[in-house]
């Protein structure tokens, strides 16, 4: 009865909502967390799975060695391989597909790869402009690869003594 | 400025004689009355909209828009740009007409009103004795807009929402006039300016009617953010099950013009609730504290801001209502509080407790 009557009062005094009132205007001073995107960057983790790149030996030899193994385990079927003998003896690929409209950025080729050749970059800010463009093909890989090396091997030391 | 309008008034008679002079006069006067009304509100409905986003920002811990001109302030100019270049696409089965009229209809009420509005002693475009009731009409014509573009529109989404906005409307509408019955009693007029005046008297804030009518005051509030369908009783647009209710199918300027009779009625809610609770021009300091205590349009400005604040905060903080719950709190609390409050006032009005202490104070004049 008098908790009736208390439930009654408080929501004719509409004590709950200034409460709740009270609460969000209490956050309207708080300190704001906005990053401001392309001139401010939250730090990212050295096992931070972005664009993918296909690696290279010091000596300019490709890593892959058509292996199969990433596109086996690739859980969205976005990665293609073809291979040859070359004449040296060695296996290669002769394609190396990855749809990144398929990717899920799961990490799993590289985690696949025995050679390290197939890595995820940091990289996060790329796009395509029209159907295709992100279909990225053998050319292209090597090229992000050769062009961010440094860094990806930074990476690799850096998370090696975790694994 | 006095001797300006006199030249003004005597070239006007000059050109078109004594007779016709007298009606040009008073034409001329209206028109830069409407002049001097709509360009502050409509650039106060501009940057309503961006002082919006920024408080909701704020609330939620972000810095709203900032990009546009210095910390943003030329984003509601971008926005109306963007929406007046836009396309406007009228749908296949739509009744093309009507379609067009909605808009129209919606935005003329809620500029409209404002023809009664004091903003102070004199400062009104049309005196009309009956101010309060004029409010009243045209504010819920405004929702012949909505249930018209929803209608027209042709589409299940526009159309739910309509009839939602229509069922919403008459159910908060009785609530809303009895808050005005209210303050009608206590003001004893339907003179906007003649209630205002009636809160004036020795002890500022004290003197207004928000203590003795505090239920309408509530009511009046909470009714006026249904009736312009504002959160947390936005049903009618309700995005996560009808998409954007009755204005689905509007683009560009179409769909701006509903944009601002929904901001311009925001302001007229803003506005009547100052003018009828917290004594509208009137300082809410003792009339001897000199500056502080004058009267002044100023005075309107900040209760009028502090009631457009409290819509914006009631948006950041409160989830949207369930249908069969906004029409719970419609019909059965706010209609039996403002019957019961009706009553109540009436009591404190009769003439052994109005000329008694706590109640001389309102009443007692």
């Amino acid at each position: 009865m008098w908790n009736r009557a208390r439930d009654i009062l408080s929501s004719l005094l509409l004590t709950e909502l200034l409460k709740g009132l009270a609460l969000t205007g209490r956050f309207m001073f708080a300190r704001k967390v906005t990053v401001f995107f392309p001139e401010e960057k939250t730090p990212q983790s050295a096992r931070f799975r972005g664009l993918h790149a296909l690696r290279r030996y010091p000596n300019g030899e490709e890593r892959c060695i058509a292996c199969k193994l990433c596109e086996a385990v690739c859980p969205a079927l976005a990665i293609t391989i073809e291979s040859e003998l070359r004449q040296d003896g060695t296996r290669r690929t002769t394609r190396y597909d990855i749809d990144l409209t398929k990717c899920i950025f799961c990490g799993f080729c590289e985690e696949s790869c025995p050679v390290d050749s197939i890595v995820e970059t940091r990289i996060l800010e790329y796009h395509g402009e029209a159907r295709g463009d992100l279909y990225y093909t053998k050319p292209v890989l090597l090229a992000i690869g050769d062009r961010y090396e440094a860094q990806i091997a930074a990476d690799r030391a850096e998370d090696a003594r975790y694994r | 400025m006095t001797q300006w309008i006199g030249a003004a008034q005597d070239m006007l008679q000059g050109w078109f004689g004594p007779v016709w002079g007298t009606h040009a006069w008073s034409l001329a006067k209206s028109l830069a009355g409407i002049v001097a009304v709509l360009v502050p509100l409509l650039l106060t409905v501009l940057y309503y909209q961006l002082v919006e986003r920024w408080v909701i920002g704020w609330i939620q811990v972000r810095k709203g828009p900032n990009r546009v001109g210095w910390k943003g302030v030329m984003q509601p100019i971008a926005d109306a740009i963007k929406l007046l270049m836009k396309e406007r696409i009228v749908p296949t089965g739509a009744s093309k007409g009507l379609f067009f009229l909605a808009p129209i209809i919606a935005v003329a009420p809620a500029l409209g009103v404002w023809a009664v509005v004091p903003f102070a002693p004199g400062w009104v475009i049309a005196d009309v004795d009956a101010g309060l009731l004029v409010v009243l009409a045209l504010s819920s014509m405004g929702v012949y807009g909505i249930i018209i573009a929803g209608w027209a529109s042709n589409s299940k989404y526009a159309f739910l929402g309509a009839m939602r906005s229509a069922a919403q409307v008459v159910a908060y509408e009785i609530a809303m006039g009895f808050a005005l019955v209210g303050a009608i009693m206590a003001g004893q007029s339907l003179n906007l300016t003649e209630i205002v005046m009636r809160q004036d008297g020795r002890y500022g804030f004290l003197e207004w009617f928000w203590l003795p009518l505090l239920p309408f005051f509530v009511v009046y509030f909470i009714a006026g953010l249904a009736e312009t369908n504002r959160h947390p009783f936005d049903v009618a647009e309700g995005e996560s099950e009808l998409v954007a209710g009755f204005h689905v199918e509007y683009s560009g300027m179409t769909f701006a013009v509903f944009f601002l009779a929904e901001y311009a009625n925001m302001i007229l809610v803003s506005t009547v609730a100052s003018l009828l609770f917290l004594g509208g021009w009137l300082s809410p300091f003792p009339a001897a504290w000199g500056l502080l205590g004058a009267p002044g349009i100023g005075w309107l400005a900040v209760k009028i801001a502090f009631f457009m604040f409290l819509f914006l905060w009631v948006r950041a903080s409160f989830p949207r209502y369930r249908y069969d719950q906004i029409m719970r709190l419609g019909w059965k609390v706010f209609i039996p509080v403002t019957l019961v409050w009706i009553a109540v006032t009436g009591v404190m009005m009769l003439e052994p407790l109005a000329s008694t202490a706590p109640f001389s104070i309102w009443f007692g004049k």
